[in-house]
């Protein structure tokens, strides 16, 4: 009798367990505290609001409930690794590390641990490369994309011609804001503009040799390749120096609201780049209101929603969830492994008619991953910042990027790298 | 005179004013170090919460806000008015004297007589909790700070100085923040000065910085002078995180101007106020004309940061005790 009703109980905890161990777990490698808190934070409840919608309207995904795993990075690279090591073993199906110096630590850690990554916007661009890098992708762009768009954008401004005109590029002194030399200096060469290179060491607080420099050479255009503080104080010192604002680019981490706020009207005609659009009036918005905010679900205090960087990560949750629901399909399983979902990443297809769907018309452009197309189609929009209204403006419709020149450097970038790590390219 | 020369001029006129800037920082970390011998790792840091608890006040924000939601289930954010400047300049003077009370009462009173080290260590615990506290006290988002300065280059400086070179000059730049940090700064060392020469709490402070239990005992109370320093530093602190943070906006990064101190107390002494300003005009201006003359042209630039220390182990090499310090004699 004894033996029966342990077995019972037994079997009742098997079966209470059993949806518990059904969830799609996805990790948040957050950075809500630290110098780049303010960058962090909207991300992060972009991010999980759109999961949390996910949960409240559809029950998850394919039926399933998401839970999402938060830690704190602090955008602290040996954290992210320790968020990392801490998450990995609750069945986490995808990480997106948020951080170029995270991810680099996670490509060969998720590898062996068969994790998917998704490094949208940053981290190793040669991460393009699908036969080289089968667990990392970065669609739907890359820097380099980003410095080629940049480039096609000046071009158009120009009548397709930027022979005999001056670029400079400022740029963080660090991995992540050198990414774009060695693009602009193909392109220099390829279109004739003569490049100059500004580094400025972190955080970048105090970068007034650099605008002396600028206001004694008065490039035609500079482009920004900065990060946190750095961003502020180059559009204050812009400013300062009577620089042509229209004539100053940001890369699309230098171009959220809070980049250009502290400066007031002195911001005003700063451009930036975007992987995707912003527009506060779509329709999903007004779902996480509703179901997510009133319901009292969501991450934060929903005052960054529909900003530049909620969006994103409202953006990035969409595609890791369809990623997802493309795995569901592929496998004909509800409760995926972290390995289907790199299948469901490998095979994405992403149409206006789905983001039309889901209520995100045209927030980012239309593009398919293979297995050894990783990046996606590397499209970016010029958007510009109107300091009266407080508002991004879209400039351009989706640029591309000019492929003859990134292939080769992926290709060559990511056969080092496999030379290096002994890889076998190919596909799984 | 040529182009270049006179660009020269304007890094240095620039590379002066930065180096007050440094200054500003390095002042607070010298006020206590002279009273208490504590090095104040905390220094940015308080930068950082006075910057942050003006902005808040002026704003009209809730502190705590997000505690308080959560734990009480409201959605309160801001008390729907705004703080004009001079009254939350004062507020937040308060908000500092009370820190200087909290720390003296709660930290360092348990630690009287312990090693520089375990005081030090203490300072680097007060750091992170005063960082933790800001946060959740006003939030981690970027704040504006509205608080009147000017901004942008001066076009009469420019216009007046236009006509000295040749076509490719065009007039020297100099940011109107920096001029009026530069007044601030005069202001301050002067009161500072001042303080302490006529004052009967500033030779008590004196009396402290040269010797604790002499200063005992004729009657000083160490707690209070010890409280008086902090929140002397604090002043300090606001200041250098309202010029800081005008330029930025008020951020967590505000925390890290502490590194731009660091070579100007190697340089200018632990324990001198002018010593503070000597150093970092001569770190600002030196930083800013290796990088124009050498870091930019042939060392692909960002030289300044390093250039800073290699400047102050200089100096270190042939005055251990930086230019104003107090040179310390052991007799075995």
């Amino acid at each position: 009798m004894k033996m029966k009703k342990l077995a019972a109980m037994a079997l009742a905890g098997t079966m209470a367990a059993a949806p518990a161990m059904a969830e799609l777990v996805i990790p948040d490698l957050s950075y809500r505290t630290g110098p780049y808190a303010a960058g962090g934070t909207p991300f992060s409840d972009g991010y999980q609001d759109y999961f949390n919608l996910l949960n409240a309207r559809d029950g998850g995904i394919g039926g399933e409930a998401i839970r999402i795993v938060e830690c704190e990075t602090g955008y602290n690279t040996e954290k992210g690794v320790e968020c990392y090591e801490s998450t990995k073993g609750e069945g986490a199906l995808i990480y997106q590390p948020l951080s170029t110096g995270i991810t680099y630590q996670l490509i060969p850690k998720a590898t062996v641990d068969e994790i998917p990554i998704h490094t949208m916007g940053y981290g190793r661009t040669s991460a393009a490369n699908g036969e080289v890098f089968n667990w990392v992708f970065n669609y739907p762009a890359n820097y380099w994309d980003a410095a080629s768009v940049m480039v096609n954008y000046l071009l158009d401004e120009n009548g397709g011609d930027l022979s005999g005109k001056s670029i400079a590029l400022v740029y963080h002194n660090s991995a992540y804001g050198k990414e774009p030399i060695r693009t602009l200096e193909e392109l220099s060469a390829m279109h004739g503009f003569e490049l100059s290179q500004l580094a400025v060491d972190h955080p970048g607080q105090e970068q007034k040799s650099q605008w002396l420099q600028i206001r004694r050479e008065r490039p035609d255009y500079v482009l920004m390749w900065g990060w946190g503080v750095m961003n502020q104080v180059a559009v204050q010192e812009a400013a300062n120096i009577g620089f042509p604002m229209e004539n100053f680019i940001g890369n699309w981490w230098a171009g959220a609201e809070h980049d250009v706020t502290p400066a007031g009207a002195g911001a005003d005609g700063y451009k930036s780049l975007n992987m995707n659009r912003v527009d506060a009036s779509l329709p999903v918005f007004d779902e996480i209101r509703t179901l997510v905010h009133e319901a009292g679900n969501a991450a934060g205090d929903g005052s960054n929603m529909g900003s530049v960087l909620y969006t994103r990560g409202m953006y990035a949750a969409m595609l890791a969830s369809e990623a997802i629901a493309n795995a569901q399909d592929i496998h004909g399983v509800t409760d995926v492994t972290a390995a289907m979902v790199r299948d469901g990443m490998a095979s994405l297809e992403i149409t206006e008619a789905r983001m039309a769907e889901l209520g995100m018309s045209q927030i980012g452009p239309e593009f398919s991953v293979s297995c050894e197309n990783h990046g996606g189609s590397g499209l970016g929009i010029v958007q510009q910042w109107n300091a009266a209204d407080g508002q991004w403006v879209a400039l351009t419709d989706y640029i591309a990027p000019d492929d003859s020149v990134i292939d080769p450097l992926i290709a060559a970038d990511s056969a080092a790298f496999a030379a290096e790590n002994n890889i076998e390219p190919g596909c799984l | 005179m040529s182009a270049d020369f006179l660009y020269g001029i304007e890094v240095v006129l620039n590379g002066l004013m930065a180096g007050v800037l440094y200054a500003l920082v390095a002042l607070g970390f010298v006020l206590i170090y002279k009273a208490s011998g504590i090095f104040n790792y905390a220094q940015g840091v308080m930068a950082l919460f006075s910057a942050l608890t003006l902005a808040g006040i002026m704003s009209g924000q809730v502190p705590f806000a997000h505690l308080i939601n959560a734990i009480f289930g409201t959605d309160i954010h801001y008390f729907g008015w705004n703080v004009p400047v001079l009254a939350a300049i004062i507020l937040t003077l308060v908000v500092m004297v009370i820190f200087a009370w909290c720390v003296q009462r709660f930290v360092f009173r348990h630690l009287v007589g312990q090693e520089p080290i375990i005081l030090f260590m203490a300072t680097i615990g007060l750091a992170y909790f005063l960082e933790g506290v800001g946060d959740l006290m006003w939030g981690s988002d970027i704040k504006t700070l509205a608080v009147g300065l000017p901004q942008g280059g001066s076009l009469w400086v420019e216009d007046a100085t236009s006509g000295l070179g040749g076509d490719d000059f065009y007039g020297f730049f100099i940011d109107k923040l920096d001029m009026v940090a530069t007044v601030v700064a005069i202001i301050l060392v002067a009161g500072l000065i001042a303080f302490s020469q006529y004052t009967k709490q500033g030779r008590a402070m004196r009396a402290v910085a040269d010797d604790h239990q002499a200063a005992l005992s004729v009657g000083i109370s160490l707690n209070f002078i010890w409280v008086l320093v902090w929140s002397l530093a604090g002043l300090v602190a606001l200041v250098a995180g309202i010029m800081w943070g005008a330029k930025s906006g008020v951020q967590f990064s505000l925390s890290l101007i502490a590194l731009k101190a660091l070579p100007v107390l190697m340089l200018g002494g632990f324990t001198s106020i002018p010593g503070a300003i000597v150093g970092g005009l001569i770190i600002g201006v030196g930083e800013k004309l290796f990088e124009y003359l050498i870091g930019a042209p042939f060392l692909g630039g960002a030289t300044e940061n390093w250039f800073a220390y290699v400047l102050a182990l200089l100096f270190l090499v042939f005055r251990p005790q930086g230019l104003f310090g107090e040179r310390i004699i052991e007799r075995v």
